[in-house]
């Protein structure tokens, strides 16, 4: 059978209304009576709050109500992101900051107002008296025991500490051939979203029935968290993420304002709303990469890796964030740096460090940008001191195509991947030897010329046996699609994932047609929604398309089973003798045919047509199921980089790019290539621009987008794809997830290139983003050795 | 609040005329008081051109200007660009090329998009990307909204020859 809608390149279902402005997102669901939030947020880092004073706001005009700590206390419990990581230490986070703040931005007071302006009149005439405490900015001090401690209560700063060892590091370190011994550093970045965080919660007094509509990727998790810390029961909670503007792992989070939204709404029995602005979005959406890692690598003459050491420190600022923990992208940092090599000696060791910046979580890619960009480095610093063409190094070390399923030095199982085939084809494509040749006579002439690659590996849509995050006791490993077909012949698919940009509306949709044998336009998806299936968490970790094709392939099969029975009956011959063809039922014998409306409407309506005790064992003409892949499967892709940093201005000038990625079945080609785009634009962002940069004091700098540099259309280059045909892998649908590669990918090319762009002036990139000001103090230091 | 003041525009063919407070941003006002919420709002600072709209033929941003100095123009928003039965060449060209994803930034880019396409000739991709440099967008890494615009130009060309 071919396929008609899984691989083609299917225009968007959703694109007509976010095309024309029809597009529904929380900020423009207006209902009547509405009220909104504004806050006062810390200015300090780390202090002990000593008084408030709300009296001016209180009376300010058009204000409702003013809410400190100490007013919605009784009606919530805490938020404690629990783990089953030994050597964790949860943080407790209350609403509003009780007794003490400890990042800038923090919430203290929640006014809410008739408007916005209202609002943030009167939360500009609050005032707060505050005792300062010690700045824990500097997590190598933070980490120390003897540091002041941002949570008096816990032992340490240290949240979360983890190791990973195999084989023995101490004779692969003895005597190598190559011993490189390097310290990296990745600075904070953020998500950035275009639409920043907004939350509306309406509470219908008569049904005693609250809806939240939430900018959130995940309103699973965010239902069931609410549930539990408001004590609402489920079936008076419903949590909607209507068109949600990006979240790139921003959104994954349970936010304070979201939880104040819900609880000022059943408190005030009025319709409560927070749209952040830019300034609260890049200093309280979680931010992300904040990474010290000490490295070594062991390599032989002939360029094995011998073996490899890691010690890391992640800065992850004042929270370990719900529901994810702290340890979401530090322990994942030391579970990844083997990548996609043979690595037979490893050890690594990683803490996780409380610090009074904003809380860290995840962000697109997880772990892996950093395990990248430090495990590339060293195989470019160590194939330098050999002399080796960096492709050949990674070469001799890939997991070659017959030793899957390789066991990595973590206890990662990669199942068969095009590590191999990618690197290839990537280097095909982008004519690497001629490249080379290229740079040979640009460096004849002076110029900064450099070629970067980088391979990888990651783990996507994960099923039950791992959590997304190291530890978290949520399952994430499942995702539950219910497919029904109504009394007038109608399709509805409804899913627990949430889109946010990935299409799901029609990546989904091409799956629940191609597998009901029906027209595209005939089906529609409900997704984003608490309400759709019973349980569910909702989109990141590369997992939707994956879980979700899954889930509609394994409902779709049922569905079918109980057409085809009913279709057998009407066209009165065996099952198979029947088929369905574009929404038609046949029968192989004669030229009798049903459409699905027909079959509907004869089984829902017509008394009679179906003996009743087949309809009793059908039911409805609807199907659910849950798919679970267990352990999920690799997804892998090479990045090649071309670059000249020019001599004057020191900017970088990405002259090609190309990435050859094996993402399995794509369902949606389209989709899958502005994804890679997307990604790998992110990725040159957190390479080059992008940085979070707070001062000692615990103050963030770049604290607008004049200051946090987002990559336009000029400093992103055209991005060529390869899609490898390798061998499927053991997912349901054959797709292997493929939204964060771009970025995992993106920011080790790019190091690599502009190391070997400065290579003839013998410097290399241990720091991204290698903004230009670090650029001019590389060149700096060649000019000026001594100092 | 303190004093208002009356102001009368058009925006996409029909006439408005409102009381509004000075301070009040035109972003807001499209948004709040004409409930045209096409019109996205990014950063309130100009940077990342999500409320660009068309204000008296030029691209502008609604966030970088007051209401009040809206009295008298004539505006086009998003929801004036065409509708989802017959949406506009531009927008069409960015439906084929999947110049968008989530869609927050795409009022923006289709009113930034119009103007370039009016105004100039846009013979390389350098061109096209100097003029979006002005919109950022997160989703997209922005190849396919080149390839939307350039799309748009080849065919105007073979229009007008």
């Amino acid at each position: 059978m071919t396929n008609k809608y899984i691989g083609s390149r299917v225009k968007r279902k959703e694109d007509p209304r976010l095309l024309t402005g029809n597009g529904r997102y929380v900020d423009d669901i207006k209902i009547v009576g509405q009220l909104h939030i504004a806050f006062y947020r810390s200015d300090h880092s780390h202090a002990r709050i000593c008084n408030i004073d709300t009296q001016a706001a209180k009376c300010s005009p058009g204000v409702i109500d003013v809410f400190t700590e100490k007013d919605i206390c009784e009606y919530y419990s805490p938020v404690i992101a629990q783990s089953r990581m030994k050597n964790y230490q949860a943080t407790v986070m209350s609403i509003l900051a009780k007794d003490k703040v400890r990042y800038v931005g923090e919430p203290i007071v929640a006014v809410v107002a008739e408007s916005r302006y209202a609002a943030e009149d009167a939360a500009a005439l609050i005032a707060v008296d505050y005792e300062a405490l010690p700045f824990i900015t500097d997590p190598k001090v933070a980490a120390q025991l003897n540091a002041p401690k941002l949570h008096e209560e816990l032992d340490s700063n240290i949240l979360v500490e983890r190791s990973f060892r195999r084989g023995d590091v101490e004779q692969a370190f003895w005597k190598p051939q190559v011993h490189i011994k390097e310290q990296f550093r990745f600075n904070r970045k953020t998500s950035v979203a275009m639409e920043n965080r907004t939350y509306l919660a309406n509470y219908d007094c008569t049904l005693n029935h609250l809806t939240l509509y939430s900018s959130t990727q995940v309103p699973g998790i965010i239902k069931d968290a609410l549930s539990d810390l408001l004590n609402i029961p489920g079936n008076e909670l419903r949590v909607i993420a209507p068109d949600v503007g990006g979240g790139f792992g921003g959104k994954t989070s349970l936010y304070p304002e979201e939880i104040l939204v819900v609880l000022l709404a059943r408190k005030l029995k009025k319709p409560v709303k927070w749209a952040s602005d830019r300034l609260e979005d890049l200093t309280t959406t979680s931010q992300a990469f904040d990474e010290l890692i000490d490295a070594e690598i062991a390599v032989d003459a002939d360029g094995k890796i011998l073996g490899l050491k890691a010690e890391v420190i992640g800065d992850v600022g004042a929270y370990s964030i719900y529901p994810w923990t702290a340890g979401i992208e530090p322990v994942q940092v030391i579970s990844f740096l083997p990548g996609p090599y043979k690595i037979e000696n490893y050890d690594a060791h990683v803490r996780a460090v409380a610090t009074s910046k904003s809380p860290t979580g995840p962000y697109r890619g997880v772990g892996r940008p950093c395990s990248t960009f430090v495990m590339e480095r060293l195989i470019d610093l160590a194939s330098e001191q050999l002399d080796m063409d960096p492709k050949e190094m990674r070469l001799k070390n890939l997991v070659q195509p017959d030793e899957f399923p390789y066991k990595a030095a973590s206890g990662i199982v990669w199942d068969k991947s095009g590590f191999v085939e990618g690197l290839n084809a990537a280097c095909d494509a982008i004519n690497y030897d001629e490249l080379r040749d290229q740079q040979a006579r640009a460096r004849d002439e002076g110029r900064l010329f450099g070629i970067g690659i980088s391979t990888f590996a990651e783990l996507t849509g994960i099923g039950s046996r791992i959590s997304a995050s190291p530890g978290m006791p949520i399952n994430t490993g499942t995702e539950t699609a219910s497919i029904s077909i109504d009394s007038t012949g109608s399709i509805v698919a409804r899913f627990g994932v949430a889109s946010h940009g990935q299409g799901l509306e029609t990546s989904l949709a091409q799956v629940v047609a191609e597998h009901l044998n029906v027209s595209i336009d005939s089906v529609r998806i409900i997704h984003g929604d608490s309400d759709a299936v019973a349980h569910s968490t909702g989109t990141y970790a590369s997992r939707s398309a994956a879980l979700g094709s899954g889930a509609a392939i394994l409902a779709t099969r049922a569905l079918n089973v109980k057409l085809l029975k009913i279709a057998s009956i009407l066209l009165g011959d065996e099952e198979e003798n029947i088929f369905i063809q574009d929404g038609f039922f046949f029968n192989k014998n004669t030229d009798k045919s049903l459409s699905l409306k027909a079959l509907a409407k004869a089984y829902y309506s017509q008394m009679g047509s179906i003996p009743a005790e087949l309809k009793e064992e059908i039911g409805d003409l609807s199907a659910t199921k849950t798919y679970d892949p267990l352990w999920g499967t690799t997804s892998s892709a090479t990045h090649v980089v071309a670059l000249e940093i020019d001599r004057i201005s020191l900017k970088v000038k990405i002259s090609k790019y190309i990435v050859a990625e094996d993402c399995g079945q794509m369902i949606n080609p389209l989709i899958v290539e502005g994804q890679v785009h997307g990604g790998v634009a992110q990725g040159i962002g957190a390479a080059l621009f992008e940085e979070m940069v707070y001062d000692e004091q615990g103050q963030a700098l770049s604290a607008s987008l004049a200051d946090y540099i987002v990559p336009a259309a000029t400093e992103i280059p055209r991005i060529d794809i390869e899609h490898l045909d390798v061998e499927l892998p053991p997912t349901l649908s054959g797709v292997r997830g493929m939204g964060e590669s771009g970025t995992i990918g993106a920011p080790a090319a790019i190091a690599n290139a502009i190391s070997d762009a400065l290579a003839p002036l013998d410097q290399y990139v241990t720091e991204l983003p290698m903004t230009p000001e670090r650029i001019f103090r590389l060149v700096q230091a060649a000019q000026n050795p001594s100092s | 609040m303190s004093f208002q003041k009356t102001i009368t525009l058009k925006v996409n063919g029909v006439n408005y005329t409102r009381t509004v407070e000075p301070r009040l941003l035109l972003s807001d006002f499209i948004r709040e008081d004409l409930l045209l919420t096409g019109t996205h709002v990014g950063c309130e600072h100009g940077i990342c051109g999500a409320c660009t709209i068309t204000f008296n033929g030029d691209s502008i941003r609604s966030c970088l200007t007051l209401a009040v100095q809206a009295d008298g123009a004539e505006i086009t928003t998003v929801e004036g660009m065409g509708s989802q039965e017959n949406m506009s060449k531009i927008q069409q060209k960015f439906q084929e090329h999947h110049a968008l994803q989530c869609g927050f930034c795409t009022p923006g880019m289709l009113a930034t998009c119009e103007d370039m396409v009016k105004k100039y000739p846009l013979t390389s991709e350098d061109e096209i990307r100097d003029g979006l440099s002005g919109n950022l967008c997160r989703c997209t890494g922005y190849q396919h909204i080149v390839d939307a615009v350039q799309a748009v130009v080849k065919e105007d060309k073979r229009d007008v020859s």
